[in-house]
């Protein structure tokens, strides 16, 4: 292991992990933002919608990132549509999340007991009341382990944006290993820099699921 | 006269070369799915042992997959180990031996939390009828087990045949590439690249998706 290369080479790494993140971040943003819109769409049986959300989700779900990418930026500036490599990062990877999300919240919100929203119907709460001060809060924290999971399922999804030409952690890696041919170092970076990254996450995940386990569920002793 | 870029399909065998690149991730699809069904009842028994090292290389192996994302994973071992070990492994043998290795712990995950989910009572009144421990495992244990199983694993060969198009990104000629190809032989045709795609896009769904809805089917007939 050759630790002067690895020295010489932090600054590309974090530069990569800066793009890394940052797009990662803004695709779990959106994701969480559409993963809700279309989860309340079909929790209400919104006309039309119920069934564009649905249609989606379906779409998005049983399609690789990789190949929705390609379309995004290699086939849709044929028919006239282009967009810049990072427009294509964070509409593909909030395409693929905003899917997940949606069935992470459908999950949370089913397991909220059907009379919770009668009754904030029957104390006359208005339907923007009684999700956010009824059923989200309690979707929410039955969730909440499928979310962080699609968070950090999403930000390993960001390696693939190295096909958009972007400087993400990956491509800096494989420019590395091209030009440089130290490629157990470079290999080993680029690993260590995912951990590094999602390490954390991981580790706000256990403590915010710690935090949100009020939504006890009886007494299921394991066999 | 211009003619759509949708008939570059069907010029010459192009479809049928599209479909032969598709059998190239499905075949590492199916070996893969194979061996991770072996292993990952291996490892889910593993994950249940009494024995903590057993326990302990099983969590490490369980926290490399979640961390890493296949891609790196892929680097590491079709660049890495040539490397490292000099061997000299195809694109292809490497995509099985990442691909077996993530989903044996996905798989192990799965089937340990299938075990662990099955409330003590049940085989407790089991024992209480008076069953053996075999007619415990065989008539209440196993059944129970395999209906929370099933659909996830199910869920996971989706991933894993999604997964595999990643392979593109270490030189083996999949679907993705064959594309490539044909639009670079027809450049003449601009719109060719959107449809080769949007092709390639709605061969994936047209897999994935029945997977899928059969996952569906049985999480809402067994839940």
């Amino acid at each position: 292991m050759d630790w002067s290369f690895i020295g010489q080479h932090i600054p590309d790494y974090l530069s990569g992990a800066g793009v890394t993140l940052r797009f990662g971040l803004y695709g779990v943003g959106c994701s969480l933002l559409v993963g809700l819109i279309c989860c309340l769409c079909r929790y209400f049986r919104v006309p039309v919608f119920t069934w564009l959300a649905r249609l989606y989700t379906e779409l998005a779900r049983n399609t690789p990132l990789l190949v929705q990418l390609f379309f995004l930026y290699a086939g849709l500036p044929r028919v006239g549509v282009k967009l810049s490599a990072d427009a294509c990062a964070v509409i593909g990877l909030t395409f693929l999340g905003g899917a997940y999300m949606a069935e992470a919240f459908r999950s949370g919100l089913e397991s909220v007991d059907q009379t919770q929203k009668e009754a904030g119907e029957c104390i006359g709460l208005t339907r923007g009341q009684n999700i956010r001060y009824v059923l989200l809060p309690q979707a929410l924290a039955t969730a909440v382990p499928a979310i962080f999971a699609n968070v950090i399922f999403l930000i390993k999804e960001t390696s693939m944006f190295s096909v958009l030409a972007m400087m993400d952690l990956m491509n800096v890696a494989d420019t590395l290993r091209t030009s440089g041919g130290r490629t157990v170092e470079v290999l080993f970076m680029l690993a260590a820099a995912y951990l590094l990254i999602l390490m954390p996450v991981s580790l706000i995940a256990y403590w915010v699921e710690r935090r949100l386990r009020y939504a006890g569920f009886g007494d299921q002793r394991p066999v | 006269m211009q003619v759509s870029g949708i008939s570059v399909l069907f010029k010459g065998i192009n479809f049928q070369r599209l479909l032969g690149g598709l059998w190239v991730t499905m075949r590492i699809a199916l070996i893969t799915i194979g061996l991770s069904v072996v292993f990952g009842l291996l490892f889910g028994l593993l994950m249940l042992s009494k024995n903590k090292v057993a326990r302990a290389f099983c969590r490490l192996w369980l926290e490399i997959v979640r961390f890493m994302p296949q891609l790196v994973l892929l680097y590491v071992v079709y660049f890495g180990f040539a490397r490292l070990f000099g061997w000299d492994l195809s694109g292809e043998s490497s995509a099985v031996i990442v691909f077996t290795f993530w989903g044996t712990a996905e798989l192990g995950d799965l089937i340990r939390g299938a075990l662990t989910s099955i409330p003590a009572h049940q085989r407790e009144s089991a024992a209480a009828l008076g069953l053996t421990s075999r007619q415990i495992y065989r008539y209440i244990l196993i059944p129970q087990t395999v209906r929370r199983l099933l659909p996830q694993a199910i869920n996971l060969s989706t991933r894993i045949i999604k997964t595999t198009a990643l392979v593109k990104m270490i030189n083996v000629t999949e679907v993705l590439k064959v594309g490539q190809q044909i639009i670079g032989q027809f450049y003449r045709q601009p719109d060719a690249a959107f449809w080769v795609y949007f092709t390639i896009f709605l061969l994936y769904f047209l897999i994935c998706w029945p997977i899928s809805l059969l996952a569906g089917k049985l999480e809402k007939r067994w839940a």
